[in-house]
């Protein structure tokens, strides 16, 4: 009888109501934690993988051996990789195709590579305006590596001492 | 056919002595009219910018802030793009009733105005039978979304139709219950007369007296225009859009209008009947009255309904919708009951003289 008339006074106070307008009031002065994606951007972890890349040696030779353990890896088969022996008797790739849109960036490609040849980058804002454009060719993907070697080296060092 | 078209030529010569007789009163009304509807709409716009707004606010967000400085330009971008979208009829829509259900819906929501007071002396017409013109004229509003929903010919508009009618029915009978109380009071159903009473500062305002009359009132106002938590005619999660499920373009716009005039209008009318319309709430409180003299009436109007804008927008944030029974119950058996109740209670108040409202 009590708890009744206890229940009749809440309900006809709407004290829950107001209890939850009190929050949305309490929210409304709160400040924002909304993120202006193309003037502020949230921080990138030295692990995010992004779009791929071939790496080169300092003097300009590229590293990729063409031991094939990324195409081998590669859970998506997105990699694709043709090589052959070079005049010096080394063995390169001839071919290197990462189609972007099978891959799944795992990431698992960086890390079978044992020269660090392929890496994922921290670039994320890419577009391709034609459809073979998903495909990333050798040349494509030495070009990104060279572009960004700097913050690609930056990103490696940072999380070194984690490898 | 011609004939018909002879009658009417007929009729209109017949008036023409008529306009000429009363030109300059014609003007005036159109551009009392005029004064009145542009800043209606232009309120309806910004009205809409508010809500997202406070709405994105109070979910921890910025709302719009793209179009123009902070999002200024949101409503007029809005208004440009549902100016320019087409029209879809519904193949097997009856069309001429698919227009008219739109103007139905606004027409009311605008005549209605007419004979608001936003200050001593500022309205269009001043009639003596107001509060029930409001009523009658408000509750026409609701043909339009019937209509919608019937010409649409598609289950869910005419779901939503239904929903609205039946909601009207019942919400109708609470809200006039609870004017009865004001009117009660103020013994006139004369809006400039109910204002004039509550003459004499914050203490003479009704609310105090109608507290609970005034939380019924505001909370079947939210049911009568359809708002959240009540907006079970729409139900996006339930029957898609209700009775906007087949309007688009220009069409839907009218709709929306409609839906925000009249929003302006219950927040409005609750300011007139019990917070004291253009009235200062400083009244006979010496130092602070004199301070706030310069004060038009129409501010303080305005101020005080903008308050139960942003009471709409700040319970849509907040509470999830009501399941249909729910609200029916709500309506029939708590408001029904205690708006009874506080008639008698009331009536007692005026016998025994309580306070300055029964003077």
């Amino acid at each position: 009888m009590i708890n009744s008339i206890k229940k009749l006074a809440k309900n006809l106070t709407l004290s829950e109501l107001r209890s939850g307008m009190k929050i949305t009031a309490k929210e409304f002065v709160n400040t924002k934690i909304t993120v202006q994606y193309p003037e502020e951007k949230t921080p990138i972890s030295p692990r995010f993988r992004g779009l791929h890349a071939l790496r080169r040696y300092p003097n300009g030779e590229e590293r990729c051996i063409a031991c094939k353990l990324c195409e081998a890896v590669c859970p998506a088969n997105a990699i694709t990789i043709e090589s052959e022996m070079r005049d010096d008797g080394t063995r390169r790739t001839t071919q290197y195709d990462i189609d972007l849109f099978k891959c799944i960036f795992c990431g698992f490609c960086e890390e079978a590579c044992p020269v660090d040849a392929i890496v994922e980058t921290q670039i994320f804002e890419y577009a391709f305006e034609s459809r073979d454009g998903s495909i990333m060719t050798k040349d494509r993907l030495l070009k990104v590596g060279d572009d960004n070697e700097q913050a690609i080296s930056k990103a490696r060092s940072v999380d070194a001492k984690y490898r | 056919m011609i004939e018909l078209w002879q009658s009417f030529v007929i009729g209109v010569n017949e008036l023409m002595p008529w306009f000429d007789g009363n030109m300059a009163a014609i003007v005036i009304i159109l551009i009392k009219a005029i004064a009145l509807i542009m800043p209606l709409l232009l309120t309806v716009a910004y009205f809409t910018y508010a809500e997202r707004k406070v709405i994105g606010y109070m979910q921890l967000r910025i709302g719009p802030n793209r179009v123009g400085p902070k999002g200024w330009l949101q409503p007029i971008a809005d208004a440009l793009k549902l100016m320019t979208k087409e029209i879809i009829f519904p193949s097997k829509a009856n069309i001429y009733l698919f227009l008219l259900a739109p103007v139905l819906a606004i027409a009311p929501a605008i005549a209605v105005w007419a004979v608001i007071p936003f200050d001593e002396g500022i309205y269009v017409t001043n009639l003596d039978v107001s509060l029930l013109y409001v009523l009658a004229i408000g509750s026409i509003g609701v043909y339009g979304i019937i209509l919608a929903g019937w010409a649409s010919n598609s289950k869910y508009p005419l779901l939503g139709a239904l929903r609205s009618a039946s909601l009207l029915v019942s919400y109708e009978i609470v809200i006039g219950f609870a004017l009865v109380t004001v009117v009660m009071i103020a013994g006139s159903v004369n809006l400039n007369t109910i204002v004039a009473d509550q003459q004499g500062g914050i203490v003479n305002w009704y609310f105090i007296p109608l507290f609970p009359m005034m939380i019924i009132f505001f909370i079947s106002a939210l049911v009568e225009t359809n708002r959240a938590p009540f907006d079970v005619v729409e139900g996006e999660s339930e029957i898609v859009g209700g009775t906007h499920v087949e309007y688009s373009g220009m069409t839907f716009a009218v709709f929306f209008l409609a839906e925000y005039a009249n929003m302006i209008l219950m927040a409005v009318l609750a300011v007139i009947m019990f917070f004291g319309g253009w009235h200062s709430p400083f009244e006979g409180m010496g130092v602070l009255e004199s301070t706030f003299a310069w004060v038009p009436g129409i501010i303080w109007l305005l101020a005080k309904s903008t308050f139960f804008m942003f009471l709409y927008l700040w319970v849509r944030a907040t509470f999830p919708r009501f399941r249909y029974d729910q609200i029916m119950r709500l309506s029939w058996k708590v408001f029904l009951p205690i708006t009874i109740l506080w008639i008698f209670v009331v009536a007692l108040m005026t016998q025994l003289h309580i306070g300055p409202w029964f003077a």
